[in-house]
């Protein structure tokens, strides 16, 4: 209503004043893109604040360090002496993550290289879909699958006691964060210029030659990405990877071992802690630890893809 | 004007949401898996008693109750440990004073698969599976073969935040802290479940999760004669390892909360507990 009045005003002010009803909208606009482009900046900040303003106090008044990182016992409910190590906890994620990375990367690789190299037409369209939809299935039909699919699966072929480990959650991992890879993989073999593959035809490589000695290669840096923002995946996974490690503090020492994920023990522990408590406090401190990890891991898959734009 | 039909839409829906509240008190009621079957069925047949106040019971773990009872979330927190020292503090410097009320006694059994020959096992024998410095780490460690288990023992054990972990400990282990490695599930009915299908495991958790399809072992201390779990052992304190149960209020309880808690108390509350496979208080004649 008032921004249909004032440019009356306006104009009768002077002539080079442009102050109308478009005006304002035009700017209106402006305002309201710039908060939503810069929301996301805000968003990761006021976490951030959120969770070391929960978790810092804690680290800096009771929290031994040194034991946070090295001990392998973690036991903060006991009233006399809580133990706080996540050794184990990081033993655990580390290698379920490791593990899916094993399942991942020739996955993905895999589908990339045939979704940008060879498919054309509409089985690269449907391929593309697919994958896409693959990556929309949520987390805890992962973590089903997980206990009822591949538990008993486990069992029967390796006969072990129990399916809930290392093996079960880094399979259930890898074909999570496969089509999260597959299509920033196959938009680093896109960036690679054809002139590249015509070259090297022109030179009489093979198919298979130009993929490897040349488009592989030149996109190196942009799979490396994907690579990382997967590992990214992994550290942050929490629901699927609750159900499928067993969730036992542990630090294994074959891929049959049951662990438990950092993500996990927060998932789990903080709804039963009371707000403001030791134990509430440490779960925080985890939180900071994999908001850190995370940070580093996609500032340098970032950076890694950036690198390739510039060569 | 859209804003205002809106508006006027959202007032007359808070108005209809105040008067479908009157008249009627809401009791929030969280905590204990153990207790969580035995606090439904109490808030159920309480409705037949009491239509002007309604129950609304969860579950998660005495841990959850507990804490909500410190966040001042909830009117009645079941646990099936008692409240730490420290927590009874932070409540209070919060302005919550939980009471506690005893409002029945749980075995907690211990149960291992039905293929396993063992019978009896001893509080020193639980103690070198779960302890941290235990030796048993292998049912031949403690002199069993298991058919269809490769000798590894599965132990099994719960988040810890539950009750059930916490008194377990307190029981078996004493000052000494679990092992590394356990599994660690989030219920007690995932717990039995989990014992079922696996040869090589051992768990625990309150007697009335127990199924046929799980054995339950006669557990004796200090070289007595062992005692099997049962809702008498628990409430004549014949078992090694029986725990009260409790509720807790936040204050002395009021009203509505006093009328809910006094009804538990009674014949007909116990008798709701002893049918869930809990031990009463005292003895109560049902029928």
């Amino acid at each position: 209503m008032s921004a249909a009045k004032r440019p009356m005003v306006a104009r009768e002010r002077g002539d080079f004043d442009r102050r109308n009803a478009d005006w304002y909208i035009d700017r209106l606009v402006q305002g309201l893109v710039f908060l939503g482009g810069i929301s996301a900046i805000l968003f990761i900040i006021g976490i951030f604040v959120f969770i070391a303003k929960e978790g810092l106090g804690f680290v800096i008044d009771t929290l031994d360090l040194t034991e946070f990182f090295t001990s392998k016992y973690w036991e903060p409910s006991d009233e006399e002496a809580p133990e706080y190590g996540i050794l184990a906890l990081i033993a655990g994620t580390a290698s379920v993550t490791g593990l899916a990375m094993v399942v991942a990367i020739p996955f993905s690789l895999g589908a990339a290289v045939y979704i940008g190299e060879f498919a054309t037409g509409k089985t690269r369209e449907s391929l593309k879909v697919l994958v896409e939809l693959l990556a929309a299935i949520p987390s805890v039909v992962w973590g089903f699958i997980g206990l009822s699919i591949m538990n008993p699966l486990i069992i029967e072929l390796f006969d072990v006691p129990v399916g809930l480990n290392v093996l079960n959650a880094g399979i259930i991992l890898g074909l999570m964060a496969a089509p999260i890879m597959t299509s920033i993989a196959e938009d680093a073999l896109k960036a690679v210029p054809d002139r590249y593959r015509e070259a090297a035809e022109a030179m009489g490589a093979t198919r298979w030659q130009v993929i490897y000695k040349v488009v592989l290669p030149a996109a190196k840096n942009g799979l490396l990405g994907a690579v990382l923002l997967g590992v990214g995946r992994g550290f942050g996974e929490t629901m699927a990877v609750l159900m499928a490690t067993g969730h036992s503090v542990n630090i294994p020492t074959s891929i049959f071992d049951s662990v438990r994920a950092l993500t996990a023990t927060i998932a789990a522990e903080l709804g039963e802690t009371a707000v403001g408590s030791d134990h509430y406090s440490a779960l925080f401190t985890i939180g900071i630890f994999l908001f850190i990890i995370t940070f580093v891991i996609n500032l340098l898959a970032d950076l890694v893809v950036r690198g390739v734009r510039k060569g | 004007m859209y804003l205002r039909k809106s508006m006027s839409l959202m007032g007359a829906l808070l108005a209809v949401i105040a008067t479908g509240a009157e008249g009627r008190t809401l009791i929030q009621n969280k905590g204990s898996d153990t207790l969580v079957n035995v606090a439904q069925a109490w808030a159920e047949a309480y409705q037949s008693v009491n239509p002007d106040a309604a129950v609304a019971v969860s579950g998660g773990g005495s841990g959850t109750g507990i804490a909500a009872m410190i966040n001042g979330t909830v009117d009645i927190a079941n646990a099936s440990r008692k409240m730490k020292d420290k927590e009874i503090k932070m409540a209070d410097e919060r302005g919550h004073h939980p009471v506690e009320h005893i409002v029945g006694f749980d075995a907690l059994a211990v149960f291992i698969h039905q293929d396993n020959p063992a019978d009896t096992l001893t509080i020193e024998q639980l103690a070198q599976i779960y302890g941290r410095d235990g030796k048993a780490r292998k049912w031949s460690d403690i002199g069993i073969t298991v058919p269809g288990c490769k000798d590894e023992i599965v132990v099994v054990s719960r988040q810890n935040n539950s009750g059930t972990y916490a008194y377990f400990r307190e029981a078996v282990l004493g000052k000494e802290k679990y092992r590394n490695g356990t599994l660690d599930m989030h219920g007690s009915k995932d717990v039995v479940d989990l014992v079922e299908k696996t040869p090589c495991a051992i768990g625990y958790s309150g007697l009335a999760y127990a199924t046929e399809h799980v054995k339950m072992v006669c557990v004796s201390k200090d070289g007595q004669a062992c005692v099997s779990p049962s809702v008498e052992t628990a409430g004549n304190g014949a078992y090694p390892i029986a725990r009260p149960l409790m509720m807790y209020t936040n204050g002395e309880p009021q009203g509505e909360i006093k009328k809910y808690m006094d009804w538990i108390m009674s014949d007909a509350g116990q008798c709701i507990i002893l049918k869930k496979g809990y031990a009463p208080v005292r003895p109560v004649q049902c029928n």
